[in-house]
C-alpha cells in the first residue's frame, strides 16, 4: 500500500546561516488580509507624525567668524572642507566632520565679495571691496612660511562676485562688466557688458560651461556667452534679482533669487515666462542654491530663514529657522545632497540635514526598507486631509508668522480688486495676466 | 534708403559743380549786363526761348540776385531746367577729344557700380550679434531637451550618474613590489612554482595551454554535446527503471510480466524459424526456466499469500479467483512441455486441482447443490448447459438472459465473470424449482444453517439481476415499446426477494426515463395509456408518482408556451403587412406599455422615499416597565396612562432637504467623521476619480505583497550614497559628444574685436 506523505523540499524552510531570518511562508490570500485601505491608511498616519516627531535637521553651527559671513563655497573633491568669506575680509576653512575651523586668512581689507573654489580643488579664489582677485592654494602654508596668496590682481573697479568655470583655467569676475580672465593673465581676456549697472552676481553654467548668468542691480538678468564673447539676451524683472543658480541635471534651467520674496526658474531659452514662481518668503531671497540632483533647491533669505523647494512645486516643502539666525546671506547645498550649509549675519555657518527626519549614518535593509515603505505610504496618501495636514505643519517664528499674515491679505485684497475690476469694466478691456507673466517687465534681444 | 537718397544728392551736387566750371568761359557775357534794366532782361529772354526752339538743349544758369565776393558752391541749383542732370550730358562735349578716353571709362565704370550702403548704427550691430549668438545657444541647448524629459519622468535616478570604476592595479604591478616573507607565504609560492602555476599575466599552466591548443573550440564543442547527450540518455533511463521498480500495482507487475513473456515467446519463434541450433538451447532455457520455478513451490498454496487468501477466499470473489488463476498456473507449470496423451494429464491435473482447492471455496457450492462436489465440475465446463435448458423450459427470462450474455460474451474481456455468473444463475433456477415444487418442504433449516452463504447468493442473485437489466435496457432503447411490457411482465417474479427491493428505485428512474422518450416521440396521444399503463402496474412506488407529475406540469407549459409563442407571431406578422403608420406608433406605445406593465416606477420611488424619510424621522423611546407597579406577565400589557407617562417623545428634528422635492430623495446622512479623512477635491496628475480610488486601493505593504513586488512597489524615486560627490551631468555621461573645442581657445580665436571693445570701455570708464 502506497502511503502518502506531506514532503516538503528543505531549501523552502532551512535557513543558510544562522544569522539569517527564518523564512515564514505567508499566504497572500487578499481575503485572509482584509481592511487594505483602511490599515495602509494608519500606517502612513503614523509614518507621518514620525516623520514630525523626528524632524530635527539642524546638525551645527560652526562659529569662529568675526562678522557677518557674506559667502560660501564649497570644495570640488572633498565633502568636508567648506570655504567661508566673512564681511571683514577674513576667510576661514572649516572641516564638517570635525565641525572646526582649520584655517583662517585675512585676506582682504571689507567685505570678502565673493570665493570661489578652481574645478580641481588646488586653489581658490576671492574677490573683495579692495579691489583686488586673490588666488590662494587649498593647503595652508608649511612651517614658518607666511600666508600669501598665489597671486593677485588689482583691478580698477569694485568686484563684487566671482565664479570659477568649471573644466578649464578660467574664471569670471563681476562688477562694472563682466570679466573673463585667464588664470595666467592679469588683464581680463574678455568683457562683456550690457548697460552700465553693477552686477552683483555671476554664475557658469556647469553643464554647457560657455554660459554665463549674471544679475545687475537695474532689475534684470543678463545671459552670456563665453565663446562668442557676447551677451545673449536680458530679462528684466519688477525687482532685483539677488543671485541665480544653474540647474546642475537641466542645461538651460536656472533659477533667480528676486527682492520681491519669491524666486523665479527660468528656461533661458524662454524667458519671457518662468517655469515656475516659487513664493513662500516673507523678505527679499538672497541666496539660492541647486542639490546635486537638480531636484529641489534652497534659499536664504533676508526673513531670517532658509527653504527647500520642489524645482515643480511654488511653494517650499521645507523651512528652517532658529531662534539666533539673524538675516542668512549665503546657502548652499552639500555635494552629496544630504545637507545644507547656511551663513548669516550673526557670525555663523550653520550645518542642516537636507531631509529634516533622516536618520543618519548606516541603515540596515530592513531599517531601509521600512524607510521606502513609509516615503511610499506618505507619498500616496498625500492628499488625505489629516496626513496633508500633519506634513505641512511646521512651526515658524513670530515674526515669519504674522508676515505671512499680512501678505496673505494684501495679496487676497489685491486679487479682489483685480477681480472686481474685471467685472465693472467691459469684458475683454482689462486683460487677465497670469501670476508667472505679472513679474516680468520685459525681455530685451 | 537715406543712405541712399543721401548718396544721390551728393552725386547731383558735384555734378552741378562741375556745370558751373564749365560754362564759365562762353557764358560769362550774359552774366555780366545782369544788371541792367527790365528791358534788357525781357530782351534775354526772348533770345532763350528763340534759342531753345532751335531744339538744342540749352542749360538755363543760375540766378544771382545778389552780389557776393564768393560764390558758394551750395547755392548752385538747376532751378528752371525742369529737369535732372545726366552724366552723359556732360561727357557730351568731351566727345570728340581721345585724351580724355580713360577719364570716360572711369566714369563710366563709375557709373555702372552701385554705392556702398551706410554701415548701421553700433546698437543694431550689436542687438544682431546677440540675436545670432542666442539661436546658436538654444540650438545647442536644445539636444539636452530628451534627456532632461527623460529624466524628469523616470521611475527611479540614482546618483552619482557616472559609475565608479574601481581601479585594479594588474597583478605584475602589485607582485613586482611585493615578497614572499611568512613562511606560509613561502609554501605557497613554491607549490604553486612547482606546479608551474603561472603567476602572473595569462592565467593558464602549461598543461592548459597545450590542452587548449590541441582541441579547437568547435571540435570540443561537438564532443561536450555528445558527452551531455549520452550522460542526459542515461540519467533518463535510470530514473525510468527506478520509477518502474518503485510501482507497487501487482496487475502492472503483472501484466509487465506477461509482456516479457510474449516478447521472449515470439523471439523464439523467430530464432526457430532462422537459427534452429539456437532455438534448441533456447529451449533448453525455457524448460530449465520452468522447472526451476516448479521447484521454488512458488504457485503451491503453501505460501503466505496462498494462505491468506484462502482465508479471504471465504467472503471475497477477487480473492477466489486469484486462488483459481494461482492453481491455473501450478497446473500449467506442472504440466510438461509434450503435446501427446492431454486428455489424460489433464484429467490428473483435475483431480489435483481439486485436491488442491481449499475448503472454503468448494463450501459453498456443496451447500447449494447439496453434497455432491462433482456438481461443480460440471458447472464450470458448460457442458450441462443444454440439459438445464431442458429441465426448466418454463422458465422464460433466464434464457433470454442467457442468450444475451453469450451474444454479448464475445465483446466482454472478462468472460470468466459471465461463467460465474450463469453457474449461480443455474443454482438459483434449481433452488427456485425446488421451492415451487415443495412449497411446504422446510428450506428454512438449511437457509439458517448458512446463512453467510445465503447473503453471499443473494448478493450475486441481485448483481446477475443487474447484469441482465443493463442488457434489456439497451435492448429496450434499441427497439421500442414492444420491449416494455416484457420489463414489467418480468418485474413481478423476484419481487419477494429483499436484495431486488433494493435494486428497484434505480429500476424505475431507469423505467421513466423510457418513458420520457416515448412521450416525445409519441406526444400526447401515447401518453395517457402509458400513464395509465404505469399506474397499474406500480401502484406501491409511492415516492416516485409525485416526480412523474411534476414532470408532466413542465412539459404542459412548455406546450403553453410553445402555442402563445406561436400566436404572438402571427399577430407582429399582420400589422407589418397592411397598417397604417399611426396605427404602428399606438401599437408600439401598447406594447411597451405592456412591456413595462409589472413595475411601476413611480409608485416604487414615491414609497421609496417614504421609506427613507420614515428611518430619518427621530424615534419615539419608549421607557415603559411591564410589571413594574401593576401586574406582569404573558399577555398583559402595561396601562395606556402608564405607557403615556413613560413615553418620550422625540423632538421633530430639521426639516428634510427634499421636503418640498417630490421627486428627489436626498440623503443627510453623511458621515462626518469620515467625511474628515475623505480627499473632497480630485488630486491634480489624476484625471478621474476612479483612476485615484484605483491607486489608493492598491496595497503596497508587504502584508499583500510577495517580497519582490514589495522591493518593486517601494522603490525610492531618488537614490543618493551617502558621502559621494554627485557632478552634475556631462555630456559624455549620457552618450553626447562634448565639443572637443575648450571655451578658452574659442576666446583667443577671436580675441581682436573683444579687446578693441574692452579698451573703449575703460576709455569711458577713465573718462567717467
Amino acid at each position: 500500500m502506497k502511503v502518502k506523505m506531506l514532503s516538503r523540499n528543505p531549501d523552502n524552510y532551512v535557513r543558510e546561516t544562522k544569522f539569517d531570518l527564518q523564512r515564514v511562508p505567508r499566504n497572500y490570500d487578499p481575503a485572509l488580509h482584509p481592511f487594505e485601505v483602511p490599515r495602509e491608511y494608519v500606517r502612513a498616519l503614523n509614518a507621518t507624525k514620525l516623520e514630525r516627531v523626528f524632524a530635527k535637521p539642524f546638525l551645527a553651527s560652526l562659529d569662529g567668524h568675526r562678522d557677518g559671513v557674506n559667502c560660501l563655497a564649497k570644495h570640488p573633491k572633498n565633502l568636508a572642507t567648506v570655504l567661508s568669506g566673512a564681511c571683514d575680509g577674513e576667510v576661514r576653512i572649516w572641516n564638517l566632520t570635525q565641525r572646526k575651523c582649520i584655517r583662517t586668512i585675512q585676506a582682504h581689507e571689507g567685505f570678502v565679495r565673493g570665493i570661489c573654489t578652481r574645478f580641481c580643488g588646488t586653489s581658490f579664489f576671492t574677490v573683495g571691496d579692495d579691489k583686488t582677485v586673490k588666488q590662494w592654494k587649498m593647503d595652508g602654508p608649511g612651517y614658518g612660511e607666511e600666508e600669501e596668496p598665489l597671486h593677485t590682481i588689482l583691478g580698477k573697479t569694485v568686484y563684487t562676485g566671482i565664479d570659477h568655470h568649471w573644466k578649464e583655467a578660467v574664471f569670471a569676475t563681476c562688477g562694472q562688466q563682466v570679466d573673463i580672465w585667464d588664470e595666467q593673465r592679469t588683464n581680463p581676456i574678455c568683457s562683456m557688458t550690457w548697460g552700465f549697472d553693477s552686477i552683483s552676481s555671476v554664475k557658469f553654467n556647469p553643464i554647457e560651461t560657455f554660459l554665463l548668468g549674471s544679475c545687475a542691480s537695474d532689475r534684470n538678468i543678463v545671459l552670456y556667452d563665453m565663446r562668442q564673447a557676447t551677451p545673449l539676451k536680458k530679462v528684466i524683472l519688477n525687482m532685483r534679482t539677488n543671485t541665480i543658480c544653474w540647474n546642475p541635471m537641466e542645461a538651460f534651467i536656472f533659477t533667480a533669487a528676486n527682492e520681491d520674496y519669491n524666486l523665479y526658474t527660468f528656461d533661458m531659452r524662454a524667458l519671457d515666462t518662468p517655469v515656475m514662481v516659487h513664493m513662500d518668503h516673507v523678505s527679499a531671497v538672497l541666496d539660492v542654491d541647486y542639490s546635486p540632483t537638480g531636484k529641489e533647491f534652497v534659499s536664504a533669505s533676508f526673513d531670517k530663514s532658509v527653504r527647500i523647494f520642489p524645482v515643480d512645486k511654488s511653494r517650499s516643502r521645507e523651512v528652517y529657522h532658529t531662534k539666533r539666525m539673524q538675516h542668512v546671506i549665503c546657502v548652499k547645498w552639500t555635494s552629496d545632497s544630504k545637507y545644507i550649509m547656511c551663513g548669516s549675519d550673526e557670525m555663523n555657518i550653520r550645518l542642516w540635514k537636507a531631509n529634516a527626519s533622516e536618520k543618519l549614518g548606516v541603515l540596515t535593509s530592513r531599517e531601509k526598507a521600512a524607510k521606502d515603505y513609509n516615503q511610499k505610504l506618505k507619498e500616496k496618501f498625500q492628499h488625505h486631509p489629516h496626513i496633508k495636514r500633519i506634513a505641512r505643519h511646521r512651526h515658524l517664528p513670530k515674526s515669519i508668522y504674522s508676515q505671512i499674515q499680512e501678505q496673505r491679505i494684501m495679496k487676497e485684497a489685491r486679487r479682489r480688486k483685480e477681480v472686481n475690476r474685471i467685472k465693472h469694466s467691459k469684458p475683454g478691456s482689462v486683460p487677465v495676466v497670469s501670476e508667472k507673466k505679472k513679474h516680468i517687465v520685459a525681455v530685451v534681444k | 534708403m537715406t543712405a541712399n537718397r543721401l548718396t544721390e544728392s551728393l552725386l547731383a551736387l558735384s555734378q552741378q559743380e562741375e556745370l558751373v566750371d564749365l560754362p564759365k568761359d562762353y557764358l560769362l557775357s550774359e552774366s555780366e549786363d545782369e544788371g541792367d534794366g527790365d528791358g534788357e532782361r525781357k530782351h534775354q529772354k526772348l533770345l532763350e526761348a528763340i534759342s531753345s526752339l532751335d531744339g538744342k538743349n540749352r542749360r538755363k544758369l543760375a540766378e544771382r540776385s545778389e552780389a557776393s565776393l564768393k560764390v558758394s558752391e551750395f547755392n548752385v541749383s538747376s532751378e528752371g531746367s525742369g529737369e535732372k542732370l545726366v552724366l552723359a550730358d556732360l561727357l557730351e562735349p568731351v566727345k570728340t577729344s581721345s585724351s580724355l578716353a580713360t577719364v570716360k571709362k572711369q566714369l563710366n565704370r563709375v557709373k555702372s557700380k552701385k554705392t556702398v550702403e551706410l554701415p548701421l548704427n553700433k546698437e543694431e550691430i550689436e542687438r544682431i550679434h546677440r540675436e545670432v549668438a542666442f539661436n546658436k545657444t538654444s540650438q545647442v541647448l536644445s539636444k539636452w531637451d530628451p534627456i532632461v524629459l527623460k529624466n524628469r519622468q523616470a521611475e527611479q535616478l540614482v546618483f552619482p550618474l557616472e559609475k565608479e570604476e574601481p581601479i585594479i592595479a594588474p597583478i605584475e604591478h602589485v607582485l613586482s613590489s611585493w615578497k614572499a616573507r611568512t613562511p606560509l607565504e613561502q609554501e605557497i609560492f613554491n607549490l604553486l612554482r612547482k606546479n608551474k602555476q603561472p603567476v602572473t599575466d595569462p592565467l593558464l599552466t602549461p598543461v592548459e595551454k597545450a590542452s587548449l591548443q590541441a582541441m579547437s573550440l568547435e571540435e570540443a564543442k561537438v564532443r561536450r554535446a555528445e558527452l551531455q547527450r549520452a550522460r542526459a540518455l542515461q540519467s533518463y533511463y535510470e530514473a525510468k527503471a527506478r520509477r518502474e521498480k518503485k510501482i507497487k500495482s501487482k496487475k502492472y507487475h503483472k501484466v509487465v510480466k506477461k509482456g516479457k513473456a510474449k516478447k521472449a515467446l515470439k523471439e523464439f519463434e523467430q530464432l526457430r524459424k532462422v537459427n534452429p541450433a539456437a532455438a534448441l538451447e533456447e529451449l533448453e532455457k525455457i524448460e530449465k526456466a520452468r522447472m526451476m520455478e516448479r521447484m521454488s513451490l512458488k504457485h503451491q498454496n503453501s505460501g503466505k499469500w496462498a494462505k491468506s487468501k484462502a482465508i479471504m477466499a471465504k467472503y471475497d470473489l477477487e480473492a477466489r479467483q486469484a486462488m483459481q488463476e494461482q492453481l491455473a498456473k501450478n497446473k500449467e507449470l506442472t504440466q510438461k512441455l509434450k503435446v501427446a496423451s492431454e486428455s489424460e494429464e489433464e484429467e490428473g491435473g483435475a483431480e489435483v486441482e481439486e485436491l488442491l482447492v481449499p475448503d472454503a471455496v468448494n463450501e459453498v457450492q456443496m451447500n447449494v447443490d447439496g453434497p455432491n462436489p462433482w456438481m461443480l465440475r460440471s458447472c464450470t465446463s458448460d457442458t450441462k448447459e443444454a440439459a438445464t435448458e431442458e429441465e426448466d423450459p418454463e422458465q422464460l427470462p433466464e434464457p433470454v438472459a442467457h442468450e444475451v450474455s453469450e451474444s454479448e460474451g464475445e465483446e466482454r474481456p472478462v468472460a470468466e465473470e459471465d461463467i460465474l455468473l450463469r453457474e449461480f444463475e443455474e443454482r438459483r433456477s434449481l433452488r427456485q424449482r425446488s421451492e415451487l415444487n415443495q412449497d411446504a418442504e422446510p428450506a428454512d433449516s438449511q437457509e439458517t444453517k448458512d446463512s453467510s452463504s445465503q447473503e453471499v447468493l443473494s448478493e450475486l442473485r441481485a448483481l446477475s439481476q443487474k447484469l441482465k437489466e443493463d442488457h434489456q435496457s439497451r435492448k429496450q432503447k434499441a427497439s421500442s415499446e414492444a420491449t416494455v411490457p416484457q420489463v414489467q411482465r418480468e418485474e413481478p417474479a423476484p419481487e419477494e426477494e429483499e436484495p431486488l427491493l433494493l435494486q428497484r428505485p434505480e429500476r424505475v428512474q431507469m423505467l421513466e426515463e423510457l418513458e420520457k422518450e416515448e412521450c416525445f416521440q409519441n406526444k400526447e396521444l401515447s401518453r395517457p395509456v402509458l400513464e395509465g399503463h404505469w399506474s397499474e402496474k406500480t401502484p406501491n412506488n409511492h415516492p416516485d408518482a409525485p416526480k412523474e407529475k411534476k414532470k408532466k406540469e413542465q412539459m404542459i407549459d412548455l406546450q403553453n408556451l410553445l402555442t402563445t409563442q406561436s400566436l404572438s407571431v402571427k399577430s407582429l406578422a399582420v400589422p407589418t403587412i397592411e397598417m397604417l403608420e399611426d396605427e404602428v406608433e399606438r401599437n408600439q406605445r401598447q406594447m411597451i406599455k405592456e412591456a413595462f406593465a409589472g413595475d411601476d416606477v413611480i409608485r416604487d420611488f414615491l414609497k421609496e422615499k417614504r421609506e427613507a424619510v420614515e428611518a430619518s424621522k427621530p424615534k419615539d423611546v419608549d421607557l415603559t416597565l411591564p410589571g413594574w407597579g401593576e401586574w406582569g406577565g404573558v399577555g398583559l400589557k402595561p396601562s395606556a396612562k402608564k405607557r403615556r407617562r413613560f413615553l418620550i417623545k422625540a423632538p421633530e428634528g430639521p426639516p428634510r432637504k427634499d421636503k418640498n422635492l417630490p421627486n428627489v430623495i436626498i440623503n443627510e446622512k453623511r458621515n462626518i467623521h469620515a467625511a474628515a479623512h475623505q480627499v473632497r477635491v480630485l488630486p491634480y496628475p489624476f484625471t478621474h476619480h476612479r483612476q485615484f480610488e484605483r491607486t489608493i486601493q492598491t496595497p503596497i505593504g508587504s502584508t499583500w505583497n510577495t517580497q519582490r513586488a514589495f522591493q518593486k512597489l517601494t522603490t525610492p524615486k531618488v537614490i543618493t550614497k551617502p558621502g559621494h560627490i554627485i557632478k552634475p551631468i556631462k555630456a559624455e555621461d549620457v552618450g553626447y559628444r562634448s565639443s572637443s573645442r575648450s571655451d578658452l581657445s574659442v576666446i583667443q580665436r577671436n580675441p581682436k574685436r573683444v579687446t578693441t571693445r574692452h579698451k573703449k570701455q575703460l576709455k569711458k570708464n577713465s573718462v567717467d
